[in-house]
């Protein structure tokens, strides 16, 4: 690095006080990127993304017959005894796409444990004669999101007797379904395994359908 | 350190033996009252806000005492008086590192008790007070007379009992010319009478000047100093805020928090240890020089005698012996050894030298030589003939350098061997200097002078290199001398052949590579090198010159001594180190004991940060407060006395500085808090169901 | 705690500090104005862009011409944005209509957003337009370099010797603009397209569910912004649970790339450190401080996630790990480490609720931001934080050694002590201060969203967010309220500039002197040592000035956690 004879301070390379100067430059600066980068780079990017991943980005939508049911990476809410069921969600309505949130109740905050003391009674009630102990914190504490695609594969074997009963499957033939559903670890080491509750309940309706 | 104690005359180092004797105390603990006061205390932020907080706490307690809560009033009248004490202490730190300079300072005022000068005017000898001389007068001073103010001696010759200034009881001799002429007010004339031109008037002589410094008015911060009071102060301000801020946090909280216990807390905290003791470290490290009889002229040098990284030593007097040695005779071809050893005998007999000496030495002793002298006339050397010897009849004996010789040998008509530039530049490759011999027209052969390294030198600069400076020996000698003596002494560089503006362009190429660069000198033609040195160390019998363009003062004129002073500006910055780190190490524990109590009532879990057990709220606040207090005096003869610094490489070195000071200092309140909060409990000090 | 739990870290720093090294070469080479294969295509750019805004890209400058060039920057973005956001509803490319911008929010985000905060008042989704988010992605690429020039003119102080010069402003502004955020963006946005982000500008999806109900999806050009944001280290998310929403990061590896983006500038800066004083191992004693703080930290944020909450035992579940406000498809150990990281580098984006996590658990995150950010920060602050530290460890330190301090061959003297310890305080009073306003006045009271403890650690939390230009947030806290919307902005301002300013003094100090030669009596600071030295002087401070608002906060919840008390 050549270094150059010192300036006097405040001043640019010609002695010139630069204030004015410098603020000028800044603002043409920042409105010469706010068009190239705010307008160009998004713009360019979609156009880009949709030749390339028209799928991902148009979001990971599911059509069903002609009609939009959902998009995979979103998670929707599932009340009937019919579906596998998704975790809690902090937002109003439930699994709100629009605007996402969570509970942020803190661990000394009596409302998460009446919170997990009702989550767990509507889980307990939904699924007769499973024990506590077999399910998960997923199940009952809510998600960060609140629109939470995926249930731990323990949350969704345990769903599994109620699923099965209320379609009139087999047993066996729905934790198969649950079992081809889960999805581990990236590189065997980020994340936790799960199960994308979607996706499962649309492989469960065409699973009924068949059968 | 111990080769400068061992150096330092008496007096001084009397001085500094009993640093703890009773009238020094009594002074001190006078002094550490005086300096309650606030505007004094300004110039210390830090024990500022502790004056501060003993002030409120006081109030506090008087409040309770009034409005009948007894139990209150104990618990903080306690803690206010510790606090008043903290205060104190520091005080008494800094008052005893100015009692030790003001005892010294005393006695070099002693000495200057008012004198009647003989002014030399145009009609003769005039006397007057010798306070009204001016700058440029001339007086005369005779035996038995107190030389009345610095100044050079124009004419004449004398020996001077310096001692009131350097304690050193040996008269020095003072002359006219050269590098001895300089003379310092307050002094004894004890034989002859010289003519002095007097160069500094009143108030600003050197004896003025070096008792100002001791006694502190004239005493400035040193940078590194600065930088630390800097840190101090900031350290203190965010505790403050730490503090103040706490008490909406705890309100928030639900808790109770007097205003009492938050001082209490904000003093723990603050760096109260170092801030305390910051000032006397540095005064103290100016003491330990003046016990090493160096004056620094400022403590800007002190400190920078820490950083030198090139120290750059006179080879003769510092390195070596002041003297070299005869060692052997190289006889030309066709030349008896027993001829060149009695001619050799023979040229020096009259030469009173020590190389002469040490050439009759020689002679005598190795050879067996003898030769008598009867008749001879003896020829001293001088500058231009640069040969010394004797005349007895027609026999012309001549020892000298050898091209004067040679020049000698031809003039008489003589022809010089061409084995003779051989053994000279022999015995120059080796170190020594060679000395020609001749009689007449005949060359008989070499005497081969050895400088003598002084004993202990080599380890000396050893450790040096291991702290990371570098020595450079300065030297008149030739390249091929002077290499060889560096190897053999154990320098890193050396500079031959040095003239004063060699001196200067080295010193000045090292400062460009931004080495800091130390320097002893005497002559007035070291000046402008010394007036380029970082650290510019001037004899006391240097040259008025030479004392001007220094920065410190040796008063023994021993060059060695560098070393010491090098040592000492290391010491004092470790010392300020260590007991910063020390100092805010200590927060931990006290954090450890004061937060718990604080807030254990309403959330009861913070009793797992109670780690020390201690009993109660109270006494844990009351011990952490006293641990404060009293670690002060504790460590104030560490203050004093500086951390012994060990000349070794710096990482080894901070290892086990931080083992001691860091590690220590969170350790060590640990401990201490708990055996006081036992002590506290044991006493009853507090009655442990007040809140 | 599991094995691909602890692996998972061990592994990505491993990846990272691989990575450190060509980055940092790469940026070595852009800002010494070598050849790089982006020439052809950028150096006209470079070019029309010095013509057009007419800058003087070859003046050297003192640091007071490089500050006020850098303040002037910030000015212009901030008057921009400002009238940008406020102007929302005049303004096309809206299709959800959302309204007008309220005048609190649109000063604390336009701040946010320049000062590289982007700590977010509002939910993205809910009330910004398309057209405006879009605005903000033009302060995600300009902040960011902010702090980069500003680490460059710093670092500068240190190489160079005898000048007053610390380099050329617009020039390295625009350098890092074109050759590193534009094409780092531009892979970034395809790579997280490619995992399933969406790209679009598309009205909001309304979806009929398999349970016949309708569900309004919101869309936007979410890759594209998201990856600005990750490698800008910018965090002000698209959507309002920005990591955590499954558009931002769908899956694992996604949210994988975004660690990754977010660490590969900051850790480029470490090694181009060493590059730029010519000592490496300099280099890699500052990355090791800084990888041996992450570590430990963020395994103990992960273990307390693990561990969970002891007060829900009462309901004997199958496990214990807290997943109250986290996703399933991340789960505890990498929801830790993207929260540890995002107040580590100081992104600011989050992938699980903080305010949800165990005491112990957002204790984590909130001290990375009260010791400044500085295990590898955002763009450059981060580095220079950490070397505000180093000035003062060796400070103390070279005391110790018996010589005037030195770092880096330069003296250490009162001028920088001071201006390092102003930079160091300026920060810890403002989120002291303000924190103790809130925690006193009622609409600062008002706001807070869990009782007790909790509601102080999520007041702490907004300030050292705020402080630190970081960005992420103890959520449950009602920030859009008015009293926090002009704190916090006030704070954002406060944690920045005040910053900038003393250490580009420092650095403008450093490069006058001359550098001192090394020698056995100079501290070693690359050494072990010097890394333990450095790692306890930020624990130490960190913790002294901060810890007695801790255990009235974190601290003592999770006492009373463990007591199983609840307030």
């Amino acid at each position: 690095m050549a270094v150059p004879q010192p300036v006097p301070r405040g001043c640019d390379g010609k002695g010139r006080i630069a204030v004015r100067a410098h603020l000028w430059s800044g603002f043409r600066l920042v409105l010469l990127m706010t068009v190239i980068l705010g307008l160009g780079y998004n713009g360019a990017m979609t156009g880009v993304a949709r030749l390339i991943f028209p799928r991902q980005a148009a979001g990971s939508l599911i059509v069903r017959s002609g009609t939009v049911v959902g998009s995979r990476l979103i998670g929707q809410q599932f009340t009937s005894g019919r579906f596998f069921q998704g975790r809690p969600s902090a937002t109003t309505p439930p699994y709100n796409a629009a605007s996402s949130g969570a509970t942020n109740y803190g661990p000394t905050n009596p409302a998460l444990i009446d919170e997990v003391r009702t989550n767990l009674a509507a889980v307990e009630r939904a699924n007769p004669g499973v024990p506590s102990t077999a399910i998960p914190p997923d199940l009952v504490e809510s998600s960060a999101s609140g629109i939470d695609p995926d249930i731990s594969p323990e949350a969704a074997l345990l769903q599994v007797a109620r699923v099965a009963a209320a379609n009139r499957l087999p047993t066996q033939a729905v934790r198969q379904l649950v079992l081809a559903h889960e999805r581990g670890r990236f590189l065997g080491l980020y994340g936790s395994p799960h199960v994308n509750v979607l996706e499962l309940n649309l492989a469960l309706l065409s699973l009924v359908r068949q059968g | 350190m111990q080769t400068g104690a061992q150096a330092t005359g008496g007096r001084n180092r009397a001085a500094g033996a009993d640093l703890w004797n009773r009238e020094l105390l009594g002074h001190a603990a006078r002094d550490s009252f005086r300096k309650l006061n606030p505007r004094w205390m300004l110039h210390n932020p830090v024990m500022f806000v502790v004056e501060v907080c003993s002030a409120l706490t006081t109030v506090d307690a008087l409040r309770h005492l009034f409005a009948g809560n007894l139990a209150q009033f104990n618990f903080v009248g306690q803690i206010s008086a510790w606090l008043w004490l903290t205060v104190l202490f520091a005080n008494f730190a800094e008052a005893m590192a100015e009692g030790r300079g003001q005892a010294q300072a005393d006695a070099l005022r002693r000495s200057r008790t008012e004198v009647t000068a003989k002014k030399v005017v145009a009609s003769g000898i005039q006397q007057v007070p010798g306070a009204s001389l001016v700058k440029g007068d001339i007086v005369l001073v005779e035996a038995g007379d107190v030389i009345p103010g610095d100044g050079e001696v124009i004419a004449g010759i004398a020996a001077v009992d310096e001692s009131a200034i350097t304690g050193e009881s040996a008269p020095v001799v003072r002359e006219a010319g050269g590098d001895r002429c300089a003379v310092t007010g307050g002094t004894l004339v004890i034989s002859d009478q010289i003519r002095v031109r007097i160069t500094a008037g009143r108030g600003e002589s050197f004896l003025d000047r070096m008792i100002s410094l001791i006694e502190g008015a004239t005493r400035q911060k040193t940078p590194n100093e600065i930088a630390l009071a800097i840190l101090l102060a900031g350290l203190t301000l965010i505790f403050l805020v730490v503090v103040v801020t706490l008490a909406p946090f705890a309100r928030y909280s639900h808790a109770t928090v007097s205003v009492t216990v938050l001082i209490a807390l904000l003093v723990c905290l603050v760096p109260t240890t170092i801030g305390g003791l910051l000032s006397a470290i540095g005064i103290s490290g100016m003491n330990r020089l003046l016990q090493h009889n160096v004056v620094a002229l400022s403590g800007r040098a002190i400190e920078a005698a820490g950083d030198v990284n090139v120290i750059m030593l006179d080879k003769t007097g510092t390195l070596t012996l002041g003297n070299r040695q005869a060692v052997e005779f190289r006889p030309l071809p066709g030349v008896a050894m027993e001829e060149l050893a009695t001619i050799a005998l023979l040229s020096s007999l009259s030469d009173d030298t020590p190389e002469g000496r040490s050439i009759v030495a020689l002679a005598r002793g190795t050879h067996g030589a003898a030769a008598d002298p009867a008749g001879a006339e003896f020829v001293p050397f001088t500058a231009q003939t640069r040969m010394s010897g004797i005349n007895r009849g027609a026999e012309l004996v001549r020892k000298g350098a050898g091209d004067a010789v040679a020049e000698f040998v031809r003039s008489q008509g003589g022809e010089i061997p061409g084995e003779l530039e051989g053994i000279i530049a022999g015995i120059a490759r080796s170190g020594g200097t060679p000395l020609v011999v001749a009689v007449n027209d005949r060359c008989l052969g070499v005497i081969h002078l050895k400088d003598v390294v002084k004993t202990g030198i080599r380890e000396r600069l050893a450790s040096l290199r291991r702290a990371g400076i570098r020595t450079v020996m300065i030297t008149g000698d030739n390249p091929l001398t002077a290499e060889t003596i560096a190897r053999e002494v154990g320098v890193d560089d050396f500079l031959a052949q040095a003239t004063p503006e060699r001196k200067m362009e080295y010193i000045l190429s090292q400062k460009r590579e931004g080495y800091l660069v130390a320097m002893v000198g005497d002559g007035t033609n070291d000046a402008p090198a010394l007036a380029h040195a970082d650290v510019a160390v001037a004899m006391n019998t240097g040259t008025m010159a030479a004392r001007e363009a220094g920065n410190m003062i040796d008063l023994d004129s021993n060059p060695q001594k560098l070393m010491d002073i090098v040592e000492t500006g290391k010491q004092i910055l470790i010392t300020r180190g260590a007991l910063t780190t020390f100092s805010v190490a200590n927060d931990v524990a006290k954090y450890f004991a004061i937060l718990p109590a604080m807030f254990v009532v309403v959330y009861p879990g913070l009793q797992a940060l109670n780690i020390m057990h201690l009993t109660s709220p109270e006494t844990a606040i009351l011990s952490a407060i006293i641990f404060n207090a009293l670690i002060i005096p504790l460590l104030i003869p560490l203050a004093l006395r500086g951390v012994t610094y060990r000349p070794v490489g710096a990482a080894t070195l901070l290892r086990n500085n931080l083992l001691v000071y860091g590690l220590g200092g969170l350790i060590l309140p640990f401990v201490g808090i708990k055996l006081i909060d036992l002590v506290v409990t044991a006493l009853h000090l507090v009655q442990t169901t007040v809140r | 705690m599991t094995v691909p739990g602890v692996l998972q870290l061990l592994v990505f720093m491993a990846v990272m500090a691989l990575l450190a090294i060509p980055m940092g070469r790469y940026m070595h080479r852009v800002f010494e104005g070598r050849r790089t294969f982006l020439d052809p295509v950028l150096v006209p750019c470079e070019r029309f862009i010095y013509r057009f805004c007419g800058m003087d890209p070859t003046a050297e400058m003192h640091w007071t011409t490089y500050g006020l060039a850098l303040l002037a920057l910030n000015l212009a973005g901030f008057v921009v944005l400002f009238a940008l956001i406020l102007l929302q509803q005049v303004l096309p490319l809206n299709p959800a209509h959302l309204p007008k911008v309220p005048f609190w929010v649109a000063w604390n985000t336009a701040v946010s957003f320049v000062s590289n905060t982007n700590w977010q008042v509002y939910g993205g989704e809910s009330t910004l337009s398309y057209l405006t988010q879009m605005w903000l992605t033009v302060q995600q690429f300009l902040s960011p370099i902010t702090g980069i020039c500003f680490f460059l003119a710093v670092v500068r102080g240190f190489s160079r010797q005898n000048t007053d010069l610390l380099g050329n402003f617009w020039r390295d502004f625009v350098r890092t603009l074109l050759w590193i955020s534009i094409p780092g963006a531009i892979v970034g946005t395809v790579v997280l397209v490619g995992l399933g982000s969406p790209q679009n500008f598309s009205p909001y999806t309304v979806v009929h569910t398999l349970q016949g109900a309708s569900q309004t999806i919101a869309q936007g050009p979410i890759a594209s912004m998201t990856s600005i944001m990750q490698l800008g280290d910018n965090g002000g998310g698209y959507m309002n649970m920005n990591a955590a929403h499954p558009f931002e990061a769908p899956n694992a590896a996604s949210l994988l790339f975004q660690l990754l983006l977010g660490f590969l500038i900051p850790v480029g800066c470490v090694y181009l450190f060493g590059l730029m004083v010519k000592d490496r191992r300099q280099g890699w004693a500052i990355y090791a401080t800084m990888a041996l703080m992450f570590i430990p930290l963020t395994l103990i944020m992960y273990h307390a996630e693990a561990a969970g909450n002891p007060i829900l035992a009462q309901f004997h579940l199958s496990g214990t790990a807290n997943m109250e406000g986290k996703e399933v498809r991340f789960g505890p150990a990498l929801s830790s480490l993207f929260n540890s990281g995002t107040t580590a580098v100081s992104w600011g984006s989050i992938a699980a609720a903080n305010d949800s996590m165990t005491p112990i658990g957002g204790l984590i995150p909130l001290f990375n931001m009260m010791t400044g950010e500085v295990i590898f920060g955002s763009w450059g602050v981060g580095m220079v934080g950490m070397l505000a530290y180093a000035v003062l460890a060796v400070f103390l330190a070279g005391l110790m050694v018996g010589r005037t301090p030195e770092y880096l061959g330069k003296k250490i003297q009162a001028f920088e002590v001071k201006m390092s310890v102003l930079a160091m305080i300026v920060p810890s009073f403002v989120i002291l201060i303000f924190a103790a306003l809130s925690v006193m006045l009622k609409p600062g009271l008002g706001a807070i969203a869990n009782p007790g403890p909790h509601g102080l650690s999520e007041v702490l939390y907004a300030f050292a967010s705020g402080v630190g230009n970081n960005g992420s947030a103890f959520g449950g806290l009602n920030s859009a309220a008015p009293w926090y919307a002009a704190t916090v902005g006030f704070a954002m301002l406060f944690g920045r500039y005040p910053m900038y300013l003393p250490l580009l003094a420092m650095a403008g100090s450093l490069g006058r002197k001359q550098r001192v030669p090394v020698s056995a009596g100079t501290f070693p600071t690359h050494g072990a040592m010097f890394v333990g030295l450095l790692a306890g002087t930020v624990v130490i401070v960190g913790a002294l000035v901060f810890f007695p608002a801790l255990a009235l906060g974190p601290l003592a919840e999770q006492f009373a956690m463990q007591a199983g008390r609840l307030f």
